[in-house]
């Protein structure tokens, strides 16, 4: 095992540097020699050794205790052991002082030397293995501005790694608040395409005639209100990537045009006539089993299969729980900053709280509680109380514990705390989405399905 | 084959049982050949000491063309320049290899001379220096001949024949069967 840690023994004098070069050998460590500073420099520049030998008299050029300090440099790491003679004890000292680990008085006893390496590398091994299992402790993937612990998303960094760079329609498919947009965005910004535009289109939040609009454009006077000429999303996202968010909500005309679009890369404005090319490369998300809608008649089935190149499905928060202290402590981080409070941690009876939680919506519900509980912090740590809202709340009158009568079907009563919730954001949407722990569009979507009055 | 030679004037016995533990720790034949001069440019006034380094090159002129390796036997004080002294040196997967028996006897360290002593520490050492040239490199086993010795208490602890895992490396060595074989390098 001592063959995979380097030694480099620095000497102007060959006999010096061969001698210690074989004596080091013999104990099995993997060795190479240099006759000069810079050449040192040179070799530490290529492979990174775990000590340094170095003579401290070399005559012309850099002595050993320059050499030392450049070495140090460039690889903080090492441990370096200056060699000296009887006459230059002081030198050694000095060296010390500059960082040498260790010194050497040649000619020495053959058991310092052999003493002193071997406990070196047997600090170096317990620092190695020490690495190792922090890392293993705290296993963490990443790509791009995207973090996570568990293994399933790994493996979705890894493809999405890879398909970065090409231009194959992606659809990813995860509930509500699973942070499709940031991993479309991921993709993106990581992929050939990053310096180009990423325009992003919530295809449930528009009406069929108004979204037809917006992906494709429109010319003047073309229908009532188009007072100029409009270019469309897909226009807008020339060269870079169009990310269409709640895919499956789209009307069947606009899911024959999307088809066209897709499988020629061309199309006409609304109420236009020559015909208009664009690059463009689209992820498309939904939080709909589109297999099951194509299925089902309610999705094109060509359609399907033209979004479904690469599929990505995103597990929700309740099935990686471990990233749910990694993702808390990145929102405690970054919304303390954006909301100018002094909170940097949390405590571990508020991780428990978070850790029970089933959090139904997902990541995004996951950053409004943390929002939540850094406003009414009162210390520098998100203590349980902060974070009390989580907790179960004990149920009232007969009801289902929301003030509801009982009797009612689960739409009636999503139906019930959607109304409640506007009435409470006064018809604010986004606020409404964010205290309901889901994205806007899926808000439109519910909002239009149980076609509540605004 | 292994060619073994002495430098100087040795104790017949001490030659004998080196031979013999050669041949029973690696297995091969062992060739005793004429007497190789000591090199006097090895000699250091400063150190009053030899330089191993100018012995290994003396013996590597001296190789016979059909023996693999040539171990010499010196009564000499070796030194390398950076340590105080060596037991002796061996071109780690060389050709050549030296041991010193000046501090292998009792009498370098004040103690009464006894030649059963210094013929076994001697025919560890020859199969410690044998060994590196073959690639072992130091053994953990501290009764294996190819452990480290910094002093005679390492050096009488261990036993002239090769631990299970030297002997497993050397067996699967290609210049060990080709050694055995008898055919030059």
């Amino acid at each position: 095992m001592r063959a995979r840690w380097h030694i480099l023994v620095v000497d102007d004098e060959e006999t010096m540097t061969e001698s210690l070069a074989a004596w080091l050998r013999e104990d099995g460590y993997s060795v190479d020699t240099a006759g000069s500073g810079r050449e040192a420099i040179e070799k530490s520049r290529a492979r990174e050794y775990a000590i340094y030998f170095v003579d401290l008299k070399m005559p012309g050029g850099l002595d050993g205790i320059e050499t030392m300090m450049q070495i140090r440099k460039l690889q903080a790491e090492a441990s370096v052991i200056v060699i000296t003679a009887y006459a230059t004890v002081d030198t050694a000292i000095t060296a010390m002082k500059e960082g040498a680990q260790e010194y050497i008085v040649k000619p020495c006893h053959p058991q310092e030397i052999s003493l002193l390496v071997e406990r070196i590398i047997r600090v170096k091994n317990l620092q190695r293995e020490n690495a190792i299992l922090r890392r293993k402790l705290t296993r963490q993937y990443r790509f791009h501005d995207l973090v996570s612990k568990n293994a399933r998303m790994a493996e979705i960094f890894e493809l999405m790694r890879e398909v970065a760079s090409q231009r194959s329609t992606v659809l990813l498919q995860g509930e509500s608040g699973t942070g499709k947009e940031l991993v479309a965005r991921a993709i993106h910004f990581s992929g050939d395409r990053g310096q180009r535009p990423f325009v992003a289109v919530s295809c449930a939040a528009l009406a069929e005639t108004l979204l037809e609009s917006e992906l494709f454009g429109h010319e003047k006077g073309s229908f009532t209100g188009a007072l100029g000429q409009t270019k469309g999303k897909f226009e807008q996202a020339d060269g870079g990537t169009l990310f269409l968010d709640e895919i499956g909500d789209i009307s069947p005309k606009l899911q024959v045009d999307l088809l066209r679009v897709l499988q020629e890369r061309r199309f006409f404005r609304v109420g236009g006539s020559s015909e208009i090319q664009v690059d463009v490369r689209v992820i498309a998300a939904t939080h709909r089993d589109l297999a099951v809608e194509a299925r089902e008649g309610r999705f094109r089935e060509d359609l399907y299969y033209r979004l479904n190149v690469i599929n990505v499905r995103i597990p929700p928060l309740r099935e990686r729980l471990e990233d749910v202290p990694l993702l808390a402590q990145e929102f405690v981080d970054r919304l303390s900053h954006e909301l100018g409070r002094e909170v940097s941690g949390i405590s571990d009876e508020a991780l428990r709280l978070l850790m029970d939680h089933t959090w139904p919506g997902n990541v995004r519900e996951l950053e409004n509680a943390i929002e939540r509980a850094i406003v009414s912090c009162k210390s520098g740590v998100l203590t349980a109380d902060d974070l009390a809202f989580l907790r179960p709340q004990p149920a009232t009158g007969g009801g289902p514990g929301l003030g509801l009568p009982s009797g009612l079907t689960l739409q009636e009563i999503e139906k019930q705390y959607i109304e409640a919730t506007l009435q409470r954001t006064r018809g604010n949407v986004k606020a409404a989405a964010d205290a309901l722990g889901i994205d806007r569009s899926t808000l439109y979507e519910k909002i239009r399905r149980y076609q509540i009055p605004r | 084959m292994l060619a073994l030679a002495a430098m100087g004037e040795l104790p017949d016995g001490v030659l004998r049982r080196v031979e013999a533990e050669l041949e029973r720790g690696f297995g091969l034949r062992v060739r005793r050949m004429t007497p190789v001069a000591e090199p006097s440019e090895a000699y250091s006034p400063a150190r009053g000491q030899w330089s191993s380094a100018a012995f290994l090159k003396a013996l590597l002129a001296r190789v016979p063309a059909d023996a693999t390796r040539l171990l010499g036997v010196t009564e000499r004080d070796l030194f390398v320049p950076v340590l105080s002294f060596v037991y002796g040196q061996a071109q780690l997967e060389g050709r050549v290899a030296v041991v010193s028996l000046a501090r292998l006897r009792p009498e370098f360290h004040g103690l009464p001379a006894d030649t059963a002593e210094l013929e076994r520490r001697a025919a560890t050492e020859a199969v410690h220096e044998i060994g590196h040239t073959f690639g072992l490199v130091h053994c953990a086993d501290r009764l294996c001949p190819m452990s480290l010795s910094i002093d005679l208490v390492d050096l009488d602890r261990k036993t002239a024949e090769p631990c299970p895992g030297c002997s497993a490396l050397l067996e699967g060595s290609l210049e060990m069967k080709r050694t055995r074989a008898g055919g030059p390098r």
